[in-house]
């Protein structure tokens, strides 16, 4: 019920709105405060003109002053790149191991090897090189093709069995699925396998024979494993495919082999020695 | 409190039906006075205004490799500098205890003494008041600056009012330069400034804080004290009947009316109606109403009162700065008395001796350096070739002395452990570590340790920061990451 009437303390007349028995008063604005409404008003046409503001049919308005976000973007791109040419251009005319011992230059490359390496790397072995099952953990001290800078670099830049030439090659025999070993060879040479990861190898018993005249070749008779062959370690903690008995059984009757790109194809020089130095420094760099 | 008085124009505005767009600005034009309160709030405005100015000019020898402004907010370096003080960002909480303490403070004054910050220590007031002068100089008093207003434009008109910006511009410049010399080494930024050769972001500063300036203490005024400033609208709570305030003693001036020279004063009240107090007022109020939110207790009024009290031959203070407790006091004859020591008062002096002691605590007890931990979550842990696990930590030394200083790490809680820094050295469970001057230092850090040691998922695990040449220690909880069992 809109009634105005005369407020009787202030002389001001109430809005005629009534809420709970309260009325309220029709006091008049400041003036400073109308002008800033304009102000704003005037600010937000002058915006539509230097900015882009309005859609249109086919696009929208661009402004006078031609910005756009995404031209903002490619500008801060570029003050970016030239801002990481300096480094960049040191890190390309260093080898890895220059690299690694100059304080900054260790600094720079752990920094942007970690963004590469979530960018490209994560996805398989994990933020942090934590590893998964079937993709090698880069944190530990295992390292099936070597943990020496050079080893770490050359993998990144050519991968492992792939169509590169000069890419990393080598697989295990299908043991069983070939019929080279009966299923209870198979059996007693993966509880010989299990017994040599806990440092205490049977000796004598029937796995040690089959081990000693199938695997020893590659794996090396203390299982110590060969690099240069890709061929891992058994006689360690650290297990790609699991540990047990029956995934131990599973790996010799059929194996599974893991395969990584060559980066070289992808990724430029530079940041290949970056990705090399920072999983070099994951914590497992021989 | 009453609300502020509604101007007579507005009521004018405000006719039947829907009122105005807004209310008609009335610009006051305070009568200037001379007494006692006038002179404090001209020493009180030279004061502050030295202060403002030149403080950024002291120096402080820090050494060669710091600034050696005695009070610095160093931006790019992010450091804050005052005298014997270098607070780095994580120590924002000293600022945080220096703000708690100036509004404590500001309670405090006003329990003891009204709104005498409003009055005469508020920049809105001084720099309203350094504005006013120039008016004054360039127009005249009251009456002149009104008659200006209401003169039609001409020349000299023009030519007075371009005079008054002109200076207000001036002093809102030199304002503005001043702040931001607290930002910069004082000499060269105020050459720089002048030379063109500063960053747009100084300009920009000037313009904003010069430009509030002009605003504020030349064209709102007191609009800034009656709609901006939230202090006015809860004063009230730091006032009790023992707080001195600016007070009409109602009881002695009513019922007021003119008096001609024949007359005497019996059978009516000491107050002529000569409306002095409201025309002194800055804030165009009328004392005698009572105490209100408009009233910034800058006690123009009672110099303006006195003045007329002492061409009558009347006794001073019809308006005074007293409490309203003596008010009542003396109205009925009783003794009065000022009473500073209440509950209110003591209350805030302990919470300002509390967070005094605090601060000069924390700061004296700080160290010059100090060691942050933060454990690394992928991988949790890592599982080694002979079994035994490891945590990836970083660990960051803050080096807060101005040269490079070498740093023992030790890790303990576990037995068996072992250390090893990516680009450092380390022994068995423990890292030396350098910290170059002035400087956080990041390392990345592991620790291994045998899994049969380890209590499961998560081991204490403990830091000691050592400084190597002085001594000092620093010792941290973390925790180490192991398999469930």
């Amino acid at each position: 019920m809109a009634t105005i009437e005369k407020d009787s303390v202030s002389g001001q007349n109430t809005t005629g709105h009534e809420w709970d028995g309260i009325k309220e008063l029709n006091t008049p604005l400041p003036k400073w405060w109308v002008y800033v409404f304009w102000a704003t008003v005037l600010w937000a046409i002058g915006y539509w003109v230097a900015y882009p503001a309005w859609p249109l049919v086919n696009g929208y308005t661009k402004g006078s002053l031609g910005y756009s976000s995404r031209g903002e973007l490619d500008n801060e791109l570029a003050a970016q790149k030239k801002a990481r040419s300096a480094w960049l251009s040191k890190i390309e005319a260093s080898d890895v191991a220059a690299i690694e011992k100059d304080k900054d230059l260790l600094r720079y490359a752990m920094a942007g090897g970690k963004i590469a390496f979530n960018e490209n790397c994560a996805p398989c072995h994990g933020v942090g090189g934590v590893g998964a099952f079937g993709y090698p953990s880069l944190a530990d001290d295992e390292w099936l093709w070597g943990g020496a800078l050079a080893d770490i670099e050359q993998t990144i830049k050519f991968g492992v069995r792939n169509t590169n030439a000069n890419s990393r090659q080598s697989e295990m025999p299908k043991f069983g699925a070939d019929g080279l070993l009966k299923p209870e060879q198979i059996a007693a040479v993966s509880d010989y396998v299990v017994s040599l990861a806990s440092k205490a190898p049977a000796k004598g018993s029937a796995g040690e024979t089959v081990y000693a005249e199938n695997c020893a070749a590659c794996h090396a008779e203390d299982g110590a494993g060969n690099k240069d062959l890709g061929a891992p370690a058994l006689n360690n903690q650290i297990w790609l495919y699991k540990g047990t008995k029956d995934a131990i059984a599973a790996q010799v009757a059929k194996p599974k082999h893991g395969a990584m790109p060559a980066w070289s194809e992808r990724l430029d020089a530079s940041t290949i020695k970056m990705l090399a130095v920072y999983v070099h420094n994951l914590g497992g760099g021989k | 409190m009453a609300s502020p008085k509604i101007d007579p124009s507005l009521k004018k505005h405000a006719g039947d039906g829907d009122g105005p767009l807004y209310a008609e600005t009335v610009m006051i034009h305070p009568r200037t006075v001379k007494g006692t309160f006038r002179n404090w709030k001209w020493a009180a405005m030279i004061v502050l205004l030295a202060i403002y100015h030149i403080a950024p000019f002291l120096r402080w020898d820090r050494g060669p490799d710091a600034p050696n402004q005695a009070i610095l907010a160093d931006m790019t370096g992010r450091r804050g500098y005052f005298f014997f003080l270098e607070i780095w960002p994580q120590e924002v909480y000293y600022i945080t205890g220096l703000l708690f303490l100036a509004a404590i403070a500001l309670f405090f004054m006003s329990s003891l003494a009204g709104r005498i910050w409003c009055g005469f220590f508020c920049f809105q007031t001084v720099y309203t008041d350094l504005f006013m002068y120039v008016e004054r100089l360039v127009v005249g008093d009251r009456a002149k600056r009104m008659a200006l207003d209401r003169a039609k434009w001409s020349a000299d008109k023009l030519a007075k009012k371009a005079v008054i910006n002109i200076v207000w511009l001036i002093i809102s410049a030199s304002c503005g330069i001043g702040f931001t010399l607290y930002f910069g080494d004082a000499p060269t930024m105020l050459k720089d400034i002048f030379r063109g050769a500063e960053d747009s972001a100084v300009y920009g500063t000037i313009a904003v804080v010069g430009g509030c300036c002009f605003l504020l203490a030349g064209y709102a005024r007191e609009q800034v004290c009656l709609y901006m400033c939230p202090y006015s609208r809860f004063q009230s709570a730091m006032f009790d009947e023992h707080s001195l305030i600016v007070t009409y003693e109602e009881w002695r001036g009513e019922p007021r009316k003119p008096i001609r020279k024949t007359e005497t004063f019996e059978n009516r009240g000491h107050c002529i109606d000569c409306k002095m107090c409201v025309t002194s007022c800055p804030t165009g109020i009328d004392i005698r109403d009572g105490m209100q939110m408009g009233c910034i207790g800058c006690a123009l009024c009672i110099d303006a009162c006195n003045t007329m009290m002492d061409k009558f031959n009347l006794p001073r203070g019809l308006i005074t700065w007293d409490s309203s407790a003596n008010l009542a006091a003396r109205e009925k004859g009783e003794k009065t008395r000022i009473k500073l020591v209440r509950a209110r008062t003591i209350i805030y002096v302990a919470i300002i001796a509390a967070v005094s002691g605090l601060m000069i605590f924390g700061l004296s007890s700080r160290k010059s350096f100090d060691i942050a931990v933060q454990h690394e979550r992928s991988p949790l842990f890592v599982q080694l070739s002979d079994g035994s696990i490891r945590n990836g930590y970083t660990v960051k030394i803050l080096n807060m002395v101005r040269e490079e200083r070498e740093f023992e790490v030790t890790v303990s809680g576990i037995d068996g452990l072992g250390l090893t820094v990516v680009g450092g050295k380390a022994e068995g469970a423990k890292a030396t570590l350098r910290v170059v001057p002035d400087d956080v230092g990041a390392f990345n850090v592991f620790v291994t340790a045998p899994a049969d040691k380890l209590q499961g998922k998560r081991t204490p695990l403990y830091f000691t920061l050592r400084e190597t040449a002085k001594g000092g220690s620093n010792r941290l909880e973390s925790l180490f990451a192991g398999p469930e069992r």
